[in-house]
C-alpha cells in the first residue's frame, strides 16, 4: 500500500532531491541533491527518516497541495508561510497530515529554499543511486523535472508519528550580511595579493544570476597575474572561480564537473547550506579559515547530526 | 606537498587536487589515469569518488573517514610507483556515424573554411585514433585529443539553442559528440545513432577516460537501423 499526494500547484521550482548522486563525476556527471544539505536532514528527522531520503526542495515560492492519504509531514529550510486547511502551521515541527487536507505554501519572508520531508519518503525510482533531479539533463526526480501543477506523486504509507521538533541552538539564523569561511584555492597562486585583498576585504552581492548550478557575484573585481583561462579541471561543491572580468562565481549543487576559470577559494562545507539559501540581493563577506579549522567544522556538524538522529 | 614538479593541494575541506604539469600532452594525461586507476584498485575507505581531467585528478574524500595527510601521503606512495596503465587493456570503441547532409549540416561551411571537399573532410575525420582525455561539460561529453588539423574550423559565430543528442561537431582543434540535446556553437559534421548516455542502462555511459574512439562512416539505413536496435 502506498499513499499519494497531488500538486494542485507546483510553485515556482520545486523538485525532488536527496544528498546527491555521488560516483558519475568522472563521466562527466554533477552530483545535484539538495542546496542546503543540512535543513533537509532536519526535516528528515522530524519526520523519523534516515538522512538521506528524498525531500521536496521548494525555491522561493511554495506550492500547493492536497494530501490523498494520512501521513506525517516536516517543512525545514527557508522560512515560507505554510498553512494547512486554512491554519497556519510552525516550520521545523512535524505536521499530522489527513486524508484530504491541503497545505499551501507562500512566499520565501528569509532564505531561498525549503524543504518538505514525508514520513517514509518519496517514491520514485532511483537513477544512478539517488532519487535527486538532475534538470538539465533530466534526469532522476520525478520524471527528470520539476513538479508541474497536477502532478500526482506515490509516497509512503505512514503510521502514527511522534511529534518532533528542531532544538533551536541547531537553527540557521538568517542574517542580511552573511559571513562565508573560505580556504584558498587550487589556483590561489595565479592571482595578484592586491587581488586576495580584494576577495577578502571587500562585500558582494548575490547577482541575478544564481540557480542551483551557481552564483554569480556583484563586487569589486580581483586581479589576475596572467588571465583567468586554465586547462580545464575538476571542480567541487563550492569552488569560487573568477574568469576574466574579475567577478567570482560559486558553484552549487548542478555545478559542471570540471571548469576552466581559475579557482580563487573554496566555500567549507559546512557553510554551502548556507549559501544555498543566499538569493539575489543578499550580502556576503568572505573569511579565510585553515583546512584543520574547517575540517573541525565537518566534525562539529557531524556530531550535531548524529546526536540529533539518536534522540 | 610536491612530489617531482607534482602538486597536491586541498581543493575544499573535502578534496585533494593532484597536478601532473600545465600542458596537455597524452604523458600527463596518462599519469593522471594512471594514479586514478592504482588507488581506485587501493579501495581506499574514505575516497568517494576521483574526476580526472586533462592534467590533473580530484579526489573527493571523507574528511570524518581519512585525514588529508593520510591520503596525501597514500597519493605520494603511489606516484613513485611504476605505472600500471601497460597492464590494463585500452578499449577501442567504435562509434557509427552518418555524415549525411541532414545531420552535417555545417559540412559546407567547414569545406569552405578548410578547402577540402566533404568526402575529404569526412574521410580525415573517421581515419584516426582519438584518445579520450576526460569528461565533462554534460554528462557523457568526451574531450577528444588527436584530430588531424586540417579539418581545424573556428566554432560557429552564432550558437545553435538546440543541437541533438548523437550529434558530431569540430570546434577548432577539437572534435566531439554531444551526448545530450543542448545548446553549442561546435560545427556540425554528423551524427551518430547511439546514446552515448542513457540512465536507464546497465552501462550508464559508453566511453570512459582512457578509452580510444574511432568514428566508423555509415548510411541513413544503417543509422535508422541501429537507431530501432538500440531503443528497443
Amino acid at each position: 500500500m502506498m499513499g499519494q499526494i497531488k500538486f494542485i500547484s507546483g510553485g515556482m521550482l520545486t523538485s525532488i532531491q536527496d544528498l546527491g548522486r555521488y560516483g558519475y563525476q568522472k563521466f562527466g556527471m554533477p552530483v545535484s541533491g539538495a542546496m542546503d544539505t543540512y535543513s533537509l536532514q532536519l526535516a528528515n528527522y522530524l519526520v523519523g527518516n534516515k538522512r538521506d531520503e528524498a525531500c521536496f526542495e521548494i525555491t522561493y515560492l511554495g506550492p500547493e497541495i492536497e494530501f490523498l492519504s494520512d501521513t506525517t509531514i516536516a517543512i525545514s529550510g527557508a522560512i515560507m508561510q505554510s498553512i494547512v486547511n486554512g491554519r497556519p502551521v510552525p516550520m521545523n515541527t512535524s505536521i499530522c497530515i489527513s486524508k484530504g487536507d491541503i497545505l499551501v505554501m507562500g512566499a520565501v519572508k528569509k532564505g531561498m529554499r525549503a524543504y518538505l520531508s514525508i514520513a517514509g519518503g518519496v517514491i520514485i525510482p532511483e537513477v544512478m543511486g539517488s532519487k535527486s533531479t538532475y534538470l538539465r539533463a533530466k534526469v532522476g526526480g520525478f520524471q527528470g523535472r520539476k513538479i508541474e501543477n497536477g502532478d500526482l506523486i506515490k509516497i509512503a504509507k505512514s503510521s502514527l508519528m511522534p511529534i518532533k521538533e528542531i532544538p533551536s541552538p541547531l537553527l540557521f539564523i538568517y542574517q542580511s550580511i552573511q559571513t562565508i569561511r573560505v580556504l584558498k584555492g587550487t589556483e590561489f597562486d595565479l592571482f595578484e595579493t592586491e587581488g586576495w585583498n580584494t576577495f577578502l576585504n571587500s562585500e558582494y552581492t548575490i547577482s541575478n544570476q544564481n540557480d542551483r548550478m551557481g552564483y554569480r557575484l556583484s563586487g569589486p573585481p580581483i586581479k589576475h597575474k596572467n588571465g583567468a583561462d586554465i586547462i580545464s579541471s575538476g571542480i567541487v561543491n563550492g569552488s569560487i572561480q573568477v574568469p576574466g572580468h574579475g567577478e567570482p562565481i560559486i558553484m552549487m549543487a548542478d555545478h559542471q564537473t570540471v571548469g576552466g576559470y581559475t579557482k580563487i577559494a573554496n566555500v567549507v562545507s559546512v557553510d554551502l547550506p548556507i549559501m544555498g539559501q543566499m538569493k539575489a540581493g543578499d550580502k556576503i563577506k568572505f573569511k579565510e579559515i585553515t583546512l584543520e579549522e574547517a575540517q573541525k567544522l565537518v566534525e562539529k556538524q557531524e556530531e550535531n547530526l548524529v546526536n540529533l538522529f539518536s534522540l | 606537498m610536491t612530489n617531482n614538479n607534482i602538486k597536491i593541494n586541498p581543493s575544499g575541506d573535502s578534496a585533494i587536487l593532484v597536478q601532473f604539469g600545465n600542458e596537455i600532452t597524452e604523458g600527463i594525461n596518462k599519469r593522471v589515469h594512471n594514479l586514478h586507476f592504482m588507488l581506485d584498485e587501493l579501495k581506499i575507505k574514505g575516497i568517494i569518488e576521483m574526476v580526472p581531467a586533462y592534467t590533473d585528478l580530484l579526489i573527493l574524500y571523507d574528511p570524518l573517514q581519512i585525514s588529508y595527510n593520510g591520503l596525501g601521503q597514500i597519493i605520494n606512495e603511489e606516484i613513485e610507483k611504476p605505472s600500471k596503465l601497460g597492464t590494463i587493456e585500452q578499449r577501442l570503441i567504435q562509434i557509427p556515424v552518418c555524415y549525411y547532409e541532414e545531420f552535417g549540416s555545417d559540412l559546407a561551411e567547414v569545406s569552405e573554411h578548410t578547402g577540402l571537399s566533404k568526402e575529404e573532410i569526412i574521410q580525415i575525420h573517421s581515419s584516426s585514433k582519438y584518445l579520450v582525455y576526460m569528461l565533462g561539460f554534460t554528462p557523457g561529453f568526451s574531450y577528444l585529443g588527436g584530430m588531424d588539423e586540417r579539418i581545424a574550423c573556428p566554432r560557429k559565430k552564432i550558437p545553435r539553442q538546440n543541437i541533438p543528442a548523437g550529434s558530431v561537431g569540430i570546434a577548432d582543434k577539437q572534435t566531439g559528440i554531444y551526448p545530450i540535446e543542448s545548446p553549442g556553437g561546435w560545427q556540425l559534421i554528423g551524427r551518430t545513432p547511439l546514446n552515448l548516455f542513457d540512465p536507464n542502462r546497465e552501462e550508464v555511459f559508453l566511453c570512459k577516460a582512457g578509452d580510444l574512439l574511432q568514428f566508423i562512416p555509415i548510411n541513413k539505413t544503417e543509422f535508422e537501423s541501429i537507431k530501432i536496435e538500440q531503443n528497443k
